[in-house]
């Protein structure tokens, strides 16, 4: 994780090659780590973990929880926690379940299947879990409740909401278009993944050169011409080997005749294809845009750090800090509820237990991610490449046959060591 | 010597603040004329910083009126204050941090692209501008505040202030982390403002500094006001009674 080793041999020059490419050396730790680990995993398993099947579950088991990870960043960056998130996915599933089975059959008349029915489920249910977050973020900014008690008590309420909606009982099987967020029953395939690959390669590079263009305007110092197109290579290249991955993960046979015969045709004799990117995952990228851009690009980003920063400062500044505190908060529903889509779309039900212990994995992945407790710092694309790390660790363990109880020793080893490390590189580097 | 220059910037009337019982500021009324510095002097928890704080909106007053060129307002946050261009040097400088100079200058006032998004470009373009003038051998615009010099961090709040065209001015001990050419640099920035025609509140420990760069002492004590004087009919040693003592000098008291 520390590049501090080649100091001195890259002092003569000046400035070392990490810091003529500007990258961020703590990103570069944690894709660093995060490749040792796939390769050991892949070693262990005698290559059974890099395979393009194992990538594909990987990047679809991510998806539930590095979505809820980004809206964590926002409110631990606020210097509050939620600990309520696993209990309110369960809610809002719940509530989502319900209405395609029952309540919106029953109230509108709609029959089971019609096309609406998955649309206006998802809707209520985003908009459920924006009220319940926004309720949160009104009792701990208006009424001067600490989050945590807010959201520990949020974490018993909203578990046994969920029970109390189903009567616990297990809900589906769930609408058939609801189901193409669940990851393997709804993917682009292979032509519109390489549209899409193609398309978001030539957005990035876009981005990079009309960032270099406005600080060329305004005479900002830029890196050199060298050093932003190799980034741009290494950029492209990363998004166009992962769409090829999971292009090449075929859609077993038996499978494939069944989607024939759904459609009244006869399969051809050798026909193969492959999965692509999995509609949940491109929700996920559509999130970490969006969020990212929130983050950086506007007022209530802005807002959001700099109360983390100095609650002090971002009230002096004519902040309204309380009425900001809601606004992060219902993010958050919302994005659980968000989550709780691709959550029971993958099991294509929705269960008493869906979500339990969310809540740690997603504060787990966040801090991993490099979000500071003490608030202010965190990035979105750390939060979920933290959750990407936590989920190889867990499946990559489960591949190799390591015992339950060691599976959770180490994750939450993991957890504590990251912090550590997080630490110490901060006082190396003077930032805290 | 406030007879004959018209309406005054600020009026303070009757303003009373209370914590628990404890009346931080007991009816006090000071005010401030343009291109007039006033200094707030006396001991820690005199009441000064509550006092101001009333004018700034980082208060809110229980009783009393705010004048603003003889209009009556009413400043119920640090928005309603900005509104009416009043602007804050904090004695904590009030920055956040983990933000850099451009973004901690800009904050709450963020400029926007057309799109609606923020424009660190320009506010960087902006904010090295004001720093050219206020703090020349200010460099680091990239780096987060955290990372500068003591008197960095005060010019970043300086140029805050003075950046949104403020009229009104409250500086809070603005020298109290600064070095000698640093408080300098900052005495010579009062006089320039006055010229410009602001009025400024300067708290401040420093009898010395006060007597060099104040119009007028408003001296507090246990909440109550003292006296307010005008700094050339007073001797230093005049004004540490007032703060000391309590008394308003005997030359001036009939």
């Amino acid at each position: 994780m520390t590049d501090t080793a080649h100091a001195p041999a890259d002092a003569p020059r000046k400035r070392s090659l990490l810091e003529t490419l500007e990258v961020d050396t703590r990103l570069l730790g944690m894709i660093g780590a995060f490749i040792v680990l796939c390769l050991i995993f892949n070693f262990v398993t005698d290559g059974r973990f890099l395979t393009a099947r194992n990538i594909f579950n990987l990047t679809i088991q991510t998806v539930s929880v590095a979505i809820m990870a980004t809206g964590m960043v926002f409110i631990i960056v606020t210097r509050h926690i939620d600990l309520s998130v696993g209990s309110l996915l369960a809610t809002c599933s719940a509530f989502m379940a319900m209405a395609q089975t029952v309540w919106l059959p029953n109230a509108l008349g709609l029959e089971l299947g019609s096309a609406a029915i998955a649309p206006l489920a998802i809707i209520l249910g985003l908009i459920v879990g924006a009220l319940i977050g926004a309720f949160h973020g009104w009792l701990v900014g208006y009424l001067t409740i600490p989050a945590f008690i807010v959201t520990l008590g949020g974490l018993l309420v909203w578990r046994n909401a969920a029970w109390y909606l189903t009567n616990g009982q297990t809900i589906g099987p769930l609408d058939e278009t609801y189901n193409l967020f669940g990851g393997t029953n709804g993917t682009l395939g292979p032509t519109w993944s390489w549209i899409f690959g193609i398309a978001a390669a030539i957005a990035a590079v876009a981005i990079l050169f009309s960032s270099r263009r406005n600080k060329v305007s305004h005479e900002f110092p830029v890196k050199p011409l060298w050093a932003e197109v190799s980034l741009a290579a290494i950029v492209v290249a990363a998004i166009l080997g992962f769409i090829a991955i999971l292009n090449s993960y075929e859609v077993p046979t038996a499978r494939l005749e069944r989607l024939f015969e759904a459609r009244g045709e006869v399969m051809p004799e050798g026909f193969t294809t492959g999965y692509g990117l999995p509609i949940s995952v491109l929700l996920l990228i559509i999130v970490a845009i969006v969020m990212t851009v929130v983050a950086q690009r506007t007022r209530l980003g802005r807002y959001i750090f700099a109360t983390g920063g100095n609650p002090d400062a971002a009230d002096l500044s004519g902040i309204n800090t309380r009425l900001l505190t809601v606004k992060i908060f219902a993010l958050m529903g919302f994005l659980c509820a968000l989550s709780a889509v691709v959550a029971s779309a993958r099991l294509t039900f929705h269960s008493n237990d869906i979500g339990t212990l969310d809540e740690l994995r997603v504060i787990a992945a966040a801090v991993i991610g490099g979000t500071a407790l003490s608030g202010g710092i965190g990035t979105i694309y750390g939060a979920i490449l933290g959750a990407l790390i936590m989920q190889s660790l867990q499946s990559g363990m489960a591949m190799v046959g390591v015992d339950a109880p060691f599976q959770n020793i180490v994750v939450g080893s993991v957890l504590v060591i990251a912090v550590l490390i997080d630490i110490i590189y901060r006082k190396r580097t003077g930032a805290h | 010597m406030a007879e004959d220059r018209g309406t005054p910037l600020v009026e303070l009337n009757d303003i009373s603040i209370s914590f628990g019982g404890i009346k931080a500021v007991d009816h006090v009324s000071v005010d401030l004329y343009p291109g007039e510095v006033v200094g707030l002097l006396g001991h820690n928890g005199a009441g000064k910083s509550t006092l101001i704080k009333c004018l700034s909106g980082a208060y809110q007053k229980d009783s009393g009126e705010i004048r603003i060129r003889g209009q009556k307002v009413e400043i119920n946050n640090p928005r309603d204050a900005r509104a009416h261009n009043i602007e804050t040097i904090y004695q904590t400088l009030a920055l956040a941090d983990n933000l850099d100079a451009a973004s901690n200058l800009f904050l709450g006032r963020e400029i926007t692209t057309a799109t609606g998004l923020v424009d660190d470009a320009a506010m960087e373009a902006e904010t090295r501008k004001i720093m050219a003038r206020l703090n020349p051998n200010f460099r680091k615009f990239s780096s987060p505040v955290s990372a500068l010099s003591g008197g960095q961090r005060q010019s970043v709040a300086i140029a805050r202030a003075v950046y949104f065209n403020a009229k009104i001015l409250i500086m809070d001990e603005p020298t109290a982390a600064l070095g000698p050419q640093e408080t300098q640099m900052v005495a010579e920035l009062i006089q320039e403002l006055k010229r410009q025609g602001l009025g400024i509140f300067l708290i401040d420990h420093d009898v010395h500094q006060v007597k060099a760069l104040c119009d007028r002492a408003a001296v507090m004590k246990n909440g109550k006001l003292v006296g307010v004087v005008n700094v050339d009919e007073v001797s230093t040693d005049d004004i540490l009674a007032m703060i000391i003592a309590g008394k308003k000098p005997e030359h001036l008291a009939a």
